[in-house]
């Protein structure tokens, strides 16, 4: 499993989705996004398309997470893959914002 | 992580709305992003290893803000009621530093060591045309300091609380959901950039997509002017400033804001009156409280608009009392009171408020961390949780009462004397006494045309509190004396009270 903790910043390999994890299982977890392995910013996406079975598309912005609650990621720009980890895609945080307060 | 993250997302979210306004100049997000790029690379080329603005609120302090998180270097928004001879002794402690300050001030600071000083007009012009630094060439150290606030220091000289990156993007990035607000939503913030809330509010509005409307100098009537002028949705005050407000309407009187839908508070002691009218005075309106520190990145405790409305409206004593209280702390961080041994405390009990989240900074420059060895930060608030959680505060632990033994929060007898028709303001020090250590003295301010004897107010708290409670010493005064951002000045209404007599 890929050691992962907040504040790590990760990218698609297969479109322009970009992430920054929120939180993480203790014992790291493997992202993907398009079906394929998410890579450090930085690095140069192997290209090719997302699969087709994860081509939803990320919002910028969004939170998503998975079944566990354990995993949550912060897009911080979209692209055409959909994100998932363990097999499973993630879904959508529902937003549950404080009153602005500031 | 770096600030720049929030608003380069802003920037790709919705470069064409506005980002921010101060009634003449205005940029939209793109225009803020583009400016701070290009006031960064003028930062680097400089050499200056930190970027100070000495200014009233206007659009270069979100572009100064943001310029020093692209350049790597902190922000340091300083206290423009500064003397000379006050700012030289804070600047010599950032030198080298870039200086963006009005045309009148640049004028007399030519002088100061390491201190290039640069009018802000030239600022804005440079940012708004030079070239800009590779977008996402921002460091990404987490630990990097982005900004240094000066705090009043009322005890030894003023000290910086050191608020990294990491503190600041945990905070915005767990509390504001990107990009929320809609095109019409409009916060008017008229706090000054040197307060911590001024900090946390452009992040936040930025971050969420709430054009930011800037009141440069606050007045009650220019304010309601700007409010409804500029379709203004939210707000942030502090107390006094809604003090001022409600007693710009009237009596009874109702803002004619239509607007305005969320009004949030925070940064001193709302005293209930206040809040109580405030509810009247702006019907429609959400009131949030926002209890946080400097140290703290800003808001820790939320009571919500929810929280008010049931607080004012039920007929339980223990949920009305929720409307004192600076509501429960948010999800990210765990507050806990702990005794003097550092016990911590149950429901109810009185101690020191300590906290712990990744917001939570407590540090200073060249001071250190106060954060202990788990984490946990010592507010020097006290205070206490009743069984729901619900925070309540009894003031600074420094302005403890300690008369004959016993300690006495001053908030307890300031909020009782409020409850008295004829009192529009109070505050409780603690004055040299012979007999007791200390002895409770009040600085009372009535209402307009009220009138009441000192000796009537004294029993007036001895019937609700006890008699070891009642001030021995109260005088009237026309004000009480509040800084720029309406903290209380406890002890220059120590140094009035020492030689009175009541």
């Amino acid at each position: 499993m890929a050691e992962i903790k907040a504040g790590t910043r990760l990218r698609s390999a297969v479109c322009d989705t970009e992430v920054m994890v929120v939180a993480a299982p203790g014992g790291g977890a493997d992202l993907t996004c398009g079906g394929a392995a998410m890579v450090a910013l930085g690095e140069d996406p192997s290209g090719g398309e997302p699969a087709a079975d994860a081509a939803e598309g990320t919002q910028l912005g969004k939170r998503y997470v998975n079944e566990a609650g354990d995993l949550e990621v912060l897009c911080t720009k979209p692209g055409n893959g959909s994100l998932g980890a363990g097999g499973q895609l993630l879904a959508i945080k529902e937003a549950k914002p404080l009153p602005s307060s500031d | 992580m770096n600030l720049m993250m929030l608003l380069e997302m802003a920037s790709a979210g919705f470069a064409d709305r506005v980002a921010v306004s101060d009634g003449s100049t205005s940029l939209t997000y793109g225009q803020l992003f583009a400016s701070a790029g290009a006031a960064a690379a003028r930062l680097k080329e400089s050499g200056a290893k930190h970027l100070a603005i000495l200014d009233t609120s206007s659009p270069a302090v979100p572009v100064a803000l943001f310029a020093s998180a692209w350049a790597g270097v902190p922000f340091v928004p300083l206290n423009y009621r500064l003397t000379d001879e006050e700012l030289e002794r804070l600047t010599s402690q950032i030198s080298p530093a870039l200086l963006v300050t009005d045309a009148e001030r640049a004028g007399s600071l030519k002088g100061l060591d390491g201190i290039e000083v640069v009018e802000r007009g030239e600022f804005m012009g440079q940012a708004a045309s030079g070239e800009s630094l590779d977008a996402s060439s921002w460091p990404m150290d987490p630990d990097d300091i982005a900004i240094l606030l000066f705090t009043s220091g009322t005890t030894g000289p003023p000290k910086a609380a050191v608020i990294r990156h990491k503190h600041l993007t945990a905070y915005i990035l767990t509390t504001v959901e990107f990009g929320l607000a809609g095109e019409e939503d409009a916060q008017l913030v008229s706090v000054p950039p040197y307060h911590i809330a001024g900090m946390a509010t452009l992040c936040s509005s930025i971050y969420a997509g709430r054009r930011i409307v800037q009141l440069p100098n606050f007045a009650a009537d220019e304010w309601l002017r700007m409010a409804s002028g500029e379709q203004v949705t939210n707000a942030f005050v502090v107390p006094t400033m809604l003090s001022r407000i409600i007693d710009e309407l009237g009596v009874g009187g109702v803002a004619q804001v239509p607007s305005l839908r969320a009004v949030a508070y925070g940064g001193g002691k709302m005293p209930l009156p206040v809040i109580e009218k405030a509810m009247e005075a702006f019907p429609n309106a959400d009131f949030t409280q926002a209890y946080g520190l400097t140290e703290t990145s800003s808001t820790i405790a939320v009571l919500g608009p929810d929280d008010h409305r049931s607080a004012r409206g039920s007929e339980d004593p223990a949920v009305r009392k929720r409307l004192t209280s600076v509501g429960q702390p948010i999800p990210t961080v765990v507050v806990e009171i702990r005794d003097d041994e550092g016990k911590v405390l149950g429901p109810n009990e009185h101690g020191e408020i300590y906290v712990s989240g990744e917001q939570v900074s407590g540090e200073y420059l060249g001071k250190g961390s106060l954060l202990g060895t788990d984490g946990f930060f010592p507010t020097r608030d006290g205070g206490y949780l009743d069984e729901e959680g619900y925070l309540f505060l009894d003031g600074r632990q420094d302005d403890i009462i300690v008369r004959g033994g016993e300690n006495m929060s001053p908030g307890e007898i300031e909020d009782v004397l409020l409850e008295h028709e004829a009192v529009r303001d109070v505050a409780v020090v603690g004055v040299p006494d012979e007999q007791w250590g200390e002895a409770v003295a009040a600085a009372v301010v009535l209402h307009p045309g009220a009138a009441v004897e000192a000796a009537a107010l004294q029993a007036f708290v001895t019937e609700r509190l006890r008699s070891s409670r009642s001030p021995s010493t109260l005088v009237f005064r026309e004000e009480l004396p509040y800084n720029e951002t309406g903290k209380l000045l406890r002890r220059v209404v120590r140094e009035d009270l020492r030689g009175a007599d009541s």
